[in-house]
């Protein structure tokens, strides 16, 4: 393990690189922690199938050699539900926007944790419809402006990983691209992991969500402000709910385990053996 | 099932049955070995999704029934990817949330199996209205197959078959059914796992190193490669080059679509099979498919006991036209008659492919009740005045 090492190049795909993402765009970043994660793994993308849907977020399997479904938005779930139903042995990971998760594919998402598919799901949430120019998102902050609120949202985002925990995943936290570390950490804890496993990692769009809410296209300050949001779990935990409203509790939320998911029947002894 | 008195076991109900339509299409399909289903419940196609709860699990296959009909379409696509014999079932209303999909399965060449049991907006009265939108659905250009039975033997034949078509040429395969034969019940004659033909997708011979996921011969269909074992294949709806990268080029697009078009507009005389009952020397040619097809034959009996020579083209594949059979059954007649339950819309192909060369006339009903011979009769001794 050798945690300066940059990025294991061998497991992006060949003549893929430069990516397309913006300068001082967060989803450079999740690929590198995905990348870092798999290095200190000791696992190989080839042997997985990654999912992208649609948005910044869904190139990520783009640039990573292994087999990949991209190009609709939404579905990445019920893609991944079928590959691993089919495919157990195999893992499956899937890059999901915010918009991909809980916006358009928010029903799949709640099923996917009450089913409990064996499956990681690695939410990046830039806070935005990005990719698209910088429309308002279910979790753009309330009063923030961007291209269709530009009075300010008027509409309160969603908590990814309350709901994750809720509707019933069994491994769920959050980190933001100025928590490098702890976001490779979870990513390899969710791989680890069996059973549906969300990373939300917030990240930085300095074109869009930096230059319309935070007035400012300064990846650093955007940065700067992601920061200055995130709330680590222990403080928050001691904080009164008030207080941390406007803040983004960063940390690991649920790690636990229960039966995962092999299909709408029970077959024969009722006794799923596979569940670990 | 079980006083079929077979092998609850066994994919292939070896025997003679006196089956329900819609169980007839879940045994063609594990019949033509189908090992995962997703569905959402709809009437009249719930009896697909109940029958493949109970007998997938038992030959080892998954099924699930998910959160809405665009779970079910991707689940799908997603587990024909990943190597298995897919299916999904609804009806009408249900098949309006499968558009995208399909036009992914299309773009992906995803091999699946979609049944659409047809029903009236709204109510689960007959109707075959959904014979455009099975072509047209989707965004984009493509093209599709579409297999319209007429029986509940033929539930089981053509969805054995969709299969099969499903695999050869890497497409979506549509099955037309019908509230009519989807909840009726009649004999069905299943014969051996031996006589059954079975298609499989074909996977490469080749390295990773020398694999090109989208390569194929001209208007013809690229090899599989396993998930998971270093092949790197993108499945992606954007426009894709041979080696599956993201590409806008205006040549790949081209290029893209003109196979994927070109891959079942070019085998249409493979892919339909349509039947001719008295056509040789017919004056009047009725045209018809799925189950419109069996009063058409009555009325067609019926003409000829009264000295009027008409003859019935019966389609078993509506979606590609299949052109040249059309033309040929028509080619002598005086009159053709377009035989549908709905406002008349497959007539317009029928014109399309006639061209002028005869009168096509359209015998439609649209009341969410089939034809009775007597009816198409009438139209036949209208059209003969």
């Amino acid at each position: 393990m050798s945690p300066k090492l940059y990025p294991r190049r061998e497991n992006t795909r060949p003549d893929s690189l430069p990516h397309m993402f913006c300068p001082g765009c967060g989803c450079g970043q999740v690929l590198n922690y995905f990348l870092r994660a798999c290095h200190e793994l000791d696992v190989k993308p080839q042997d997985m199938t990654c999912i992208g849907g649609v948005g910044c977020a869904a190139r990520i399997p783009v640039f990573l050699d292994t087999d990949a479904l991209h190009g609709i938005h939404g579905r990445t779930l019920p893609w991944a539900t079928g590959i691993k139903m089919t495919r157990p042995d195999m893992p499956v990971v899937v890059f999901a926007g915010d918009g991909d998760a809980l916006s358009i594919g928010g029903n799949h998402f709640i099923h996917a944790a009450r089913r409990n598919i064996d499956v990681t799901c690695i939410v990046v949430n830039n806070l935005n419809f990005a990719m698209t120019g910088g429309q308002v998102a279910p979790t753009t902050p309330l009063a923030a402006t961007t291209m269709t609120t530009p009075y300010g949202s008027s509409e309160p985002p969603f908590d990814l990983c309350k709901m994750a925990e809720t509707s019933g995943a069994t491994y769920v936290s959050r980190w933001t691209t100025a928590h490098a570390m702890q976001a490779i950490r979870a990513i390899k804890t969710a791989m680890q992991h069996t059973g549906f496993s969300v990373v939300e990692i917030i990240t930085g769009c300095p074109t869009h969500f930096g230059r319309y809410a935070l007035g400012t296209g300064d990846p650093t300050k955007v940065v700067d402000w992601i920061k200055s949001a995130a709330i680590p779990k222990t403080r928050a935990d001691k904080m009164d709910p008030e207080e941390m409203s406007e803040g983004l509790v960063v940390g690991e939320f649920v790690n636990t385990q229960r039966p995962v998911f092999y299909g709408s029947t029970i077959y024969e002894s009722g006794d799923n053996d596979e569940t670990s | 099932m079980a006083s079929d008195g077979s092998n609850p076991q066994s994919r292939v109900l070896t025997g003679v049955h006196f089956m329900l339509g819609n169980y007839a299409t879940s045994e063609g399909a594990l019949a033509a070995g189908c090992d995962f289903f997703a569905g959402y419940p709809i009437t009249p196609a719930n009896e697909i999704s109940e029958r493949m709860s109970q007998r997938l699990p038992e030959v080892g296959g998954t099924f699930i029934q998910g959160e809405d009909e665009l779970f079910s379409i991707y689940a799908v696509t997603g587990a024909s990817i990943a190597g298995a014999k897919a299916m999904t079932a609804t009806a009408s209303a249900g098949y309006n949330h499968f558009q995208e999909g399909i036009g992914y399965a299309v773009a992906v060449e995803a091999p699946c199996v979609i049944v659409d049991v047809q029903r009236c907006r709204g109510e689960n009265f007959a109707t075959q209205a959904d014979v455009m939108q099975m072509r047209w659905g989707t965004d984009g250009d493509y093209e599709i197959i579409v297999l319209a039975p007429s029986s509940i033997q033929e539930l089981f034949e053509y969805t054995v078959r969709a299969f099969n078509l499903a695999e050869e040429y890497r497409t979506p395969v549509i099955v037309a059914s019908e509230t009519t034969i989807a909840l009726m019940r009649e004999r069905l004659d299943i014969p051996t796992a031996e006589e059954i033909e079975i298609v499989n997708r074909k996977y490469t011979d080749l390295s990773p190193d020398e694999y090109k996921p989208f390569a194929a011969p001209e208007y013809g269909v690229p090899d599989f490669a396993p998930l998971g074992e270093g092949y790197g294949t993108i499945y992606s709806i954007n426009p894709h080059d041979e080696e599956g990268s993201i590409d806008w080029d205006p040549d790949v697009y081209e290029r893209m679509y003109d196979r994927l078009t070109g891959k079942i507009a070019k085998n249409r005389d493979v892919i339909c099979q349509p039947r001719s009952f008295a056509v040789d020397d017919a004056d009047i040619v009725l045209i018809a498919y799925g189950s419109e097809v069996r009063p058409a034959l009555d009325a067609v009996q019926m003409a000829r006991d009264e000295g009027i020579a008409a003859g019935l083209l019966k389609l078993d594949a509506v979606w590609p036209v299949p052109e040249e059979q059309i033309k040929k059954a028509t080619a002598k007649a005086k009159e053709v008659i377009s035989v549908e339950m709905n406002i008349g819309k497959y007539a317009n192909e029928i014109e399309r492919v006639v061209a002028g060369r005869v009168p096509v006339h359209r015998c439609t009903k649209n009341r969410g009740i089939i034809h009775s011979p007597e009816e198409i009769y009438r139209s036949i001794k209208e059209v003969w005045k």
